[in-house]
């Protein structure tokens, strides 16, 4: 065996604790920590303990440029991305220009390429429809062709069920899934709030949960029907799970994603007016926040996705209606949903699941499951370091979150993409 | 009683105690606007702001008219004369207005929050004179003041409250101050215009206004907020004044002598009919009496809350 370029010591990996051995970008082996063991690498990396993981995938990320440069750039959504142990993050078409033509995507991957050559790598995502209009479809064999993982009117969702239908088609037939974003947008869109006490209470429009469940609905009715999987984004409610989970038992080919303020907070959040916690969907009730977290457990949900949404610390501090939604979250979920982990809510192997293998298998990106061969794609997780998150620990442009001032339990220590440690 | 508050945001930051306090202050209030000389010297020298981002005559003029009979120093500042309209945002004219050193600012907005906002940015007191559709406090103080003035208090009582309830902060704010006085509240509509938590609500709820009027001790009408109404929440005027405007007939169910409430302005016909308007049974115009002397309470206590601590 030739000598490995890379080893990591003593990392924690499924409760063994192992040593890594990288050569060529690759895992040549995952083994038992040997701690008199000479591998003679060129380098060697004493993990301390810490926990060893594949790098986690977001499939669910708004890098902000072109267009909205001072909420996020694609170097610091990715600076983000590497300090939050993300290696590979697939950014939305809601960009101004919209990401529906090549040139676009070309000069996304062109700025990725330039400010973080070695990773962690960006995956755009192309439109569906033309300037997200929901009317006309986007180019998108040509953007498939140039590096669009996959297609999505995220935000602007669309409510045509016969021009989604053909959308869905067309996609399919250039070999890229779609991502939709399941709201009936004629009910209360982008709220950012849910439709119940809470709303009553202040005085706000809400969005009802069956806003999203009508949608998830339709959307499995048409998987089913036309035999073609659709990636359902950020669910937030029992309503949908329900949809889902007796689809995927009939055999439908929908797969899902939550995000981890679906599992953290409640509607309680945005109580007295707090636009930090606004967010599209909105935040559910204590019975959904329940449920997604016996979802992501058992497997209904697929996919763990920040739906990373900066903006620009004047765009939230107005009047809740005038405020956008969404939350800044590449810097944050790798801490808070560890902390199921901690609880009892998943274990290292669904945490995997959901945050690498699953992403990595649904938009065919390059996997570790750390044997022979795999692309060594992977992080370090200090489970025990403790930090605060303020305004200056979040390398994300957007301050956008609730959780600041938050104790956060575990950090990323380091990140290998190919082999290459591109933090730590 | 050494007021505590700073701001006047929603009537659930006050106690009952607190309320009657309001009530027994407006009475004394009341009194000097029987006088022939209205004035007194109360606040002279302080200055009070009337913000009001979206159209208003009566809270306007009743607050302005609080304001002078106290002798403070009024200025008005309306969204279509201020920089909200050249793009300025709330925050940005908070703080105009904050380096103006005033004393008090009553703020109407379309924003539910708005005067939250405010209230936590500005170190004067800040007044909520209707907040989209969150709240509308000072209105609801001055309605239980005009049934207290008749009954002498609403414990007990029943009182229905008739309309859009969905889009109105007149109803949020007088269910939560009229059943912490101790009155049993009813709330009837269509269901298109009740908030989706309303079963959460301390009040009995009801769709049809014949069974929803019986045995009540005093209805309260909203205006139908036409501007705000979006599409399909009713078909029609028409439609909505069959079922639901208030006539003499229904007032037949009601208990004797059951009092008419309405916060202006009127859509007669559409929400109240004429003959109930104008019956000796309304307190509309009472309502409107009351609002000054309500609003002089109301500026008086947070005004000099700093001088009573």
């Amino acid at each position: 065996m030739a000598a490995p370029e890379l080893v990591i010591r003593n990392a924690r990996c499924l409760g063994r604790a192992v040593d890594l051995l990288v050569s060529d970008g690759k895992v040549l082996e995952l083994t038992d920590h040997a701690p008199d063991r000479d591998y003679g690498a060129a380098r060697t990396v004493d993990a301390g303990g810490a926990i060893l993981l594949p790098a986690l995938i977001d499939a669910h990320t708004h890098l902000r440029e072109p267009g909205f440069e001072y909420k996020e750039d694609i170097a610091s959504g990715l600076a983000a991305a590497a300090h939050g142990g993300f290696g590979r993050i697939m950014c939305m078409a809601n960009t101004r220009p919209v990401n529906d033509h090549a040139p676009i995507t070309q000069a996304m991957l062109g700025a990725a390429r330039k400010t973080w050559p070695q990773g962690p790598f960006l995956h755009p995502i192309g439109a569906l429809t033309k300037d997200l209009k929901g009317q006309e479809l986007a180019p998108m064999a040509e953007l498939a062709e140039v590096g669009c993982v996959a297609f999505s009117n995220d935000g602007l969702p669309v409510a045509d069920t016969e021009r989604f239908r053909r959308a869905v088609e067309y996609a399919a037939s250039v070999g890229r899934p779609v991502i939709d974003h399941c709201e009936d947008p004629h009910m209360a869109p982008a709220a950012g709030v849910n439709e119940g006490a809470i709303s009553s209470r202040l005085g706000l429009r809400g969005q009802p949960d069956v806003a999203e469940a009508v949608q998830v609905a339709r959307d499995i009715l048409l998987a089913e029907y036309l035999a073609i999987p659709i990636h359902l984004a950020h669910i937030s409610c029992i309503r949908s799970l329900e949809f889902i989970r007796a689809a995927k038992a009939r055999g439908v080919a929908v797969t899902a994603e939550t995000c981890p303020h679906y599992l953290l907070l409640t509607e309680e959040a945005v109580d007295g007016y707090r636009t930090e916690a606004k967010v599209n969907p909105p935040l559910r009730t204590q019975a959904d926040l329940q449920a997604m977290r016996a979802a992501i457990a058992d497997g209904t949900i697929d996919m763990l996705a920040t739906d990373h949404a900066p903006h620009a610390a004047h765009e939230k501090d107005v009047e809740f209606d005038l405020a956008p939604c969404g939350i800044s979250g590449l810097d944050t979920a790798l801490p808070l949903t560890w902390d199921l982990v901690r609880e009892g809510v998943l274990d290292e192997a669904a945490f995997r699941r959901l945050w690498h293998e699953r992403p990595a298998e649904v938009f065919g990106l390059p996997a570790n499951y750390f044997r022979p061969g795999d692309p060594a794609d992977f992080i370090l997780f200090d489970p025990e370091a403790r930090w605060t998150l303020t305004t200056e620990t979040m390398r994300s442009k957007g301050k956008n979150t609730p959780f600041l001032g938050r104790e956060m339990r575990g950090r990323c220590t380091l990140l290998s993409m190919a082999g290459n440690v591109v933090l730590g | 009683m050494e007021w505590p508050h700073k701001d006047l945001l929603d009537v659930g930051q006050l106690s009952r105690e607190e309320a009657e306090h309001v009530f027994r202050t407006g009475r004394y209030f009341q009194e000097i606007n029987a006088r022939p000389v209205k004035k007194v010297p109360t606040l002279k020298g302080r200055t009070v702001v009337l913000f009001f981002a979206e159209p208003s005559t009566r809270t306007k003029t009743s607050f302005d008219m609080a304001a002078k009979r106290l002798s403070a120093d009024t200025f008005s500042l309306a969204k279509s004369g201020s920089s909200l309209t050249k793009g300025e945002s709330l925050k940005d004219t908070a703080w105009t207005l904050q380096a103006m050193s005033l004393d008090a600012l009553v703020i109407r907005h379309q924003a539910s929050g708005a005067a939250q906002y405010l209230a936590e940015r500005l170190e004067c007191s800040v007044i909520n004179a209707g907040d989209g559709w969150h709240a509308h406090p000072t209105q609801a103080l001055l309605d239980a003041f005009t049934l207290y003035q008749e009954w002498g208090s609403v414990q007990g009582k029943t009182i229905l409250i008739l309309g859009d309830i969905a889009h109105s902060r007149v109803a949020r704010s007088n269910v939560q101050l009229l059943t912490m006085l101790g009155a049993k509240v009813r709330l009837c509509g269509p269901r298109t215009l009740m908030p989706s938590a309303v079963g959460g609500w301390p009040v009995e709820v009801g769709y049809n206004l014949d069974e929803a009027v019986r045995g009540v001790d005093a209805v309260m009408c909203l205006r139908l907020q036409l501007e705000r109404q979006t599409s399909c929440l009713f078909p029609d005027g028409r439609e909505y004044a069959r079922s639901y405007c208030l006539g003499m007939r229904h007032l037949e169910r009601a208990n004797a002598g059951a009092k008419i409430l309405h916060p202006g302005p009127i859509n007669r016909g559409l929400e109240i009919s004429s003959d109930v308007a104008d019956c000796p049974d309304s307190l509309i115009l009472d309502q409107v009496a009351s609002g000054v002397a309500v609003r002089m309470a109301l500026l008086f206590l947070y005004v000099t809350r700093k001088e009573v601590e």
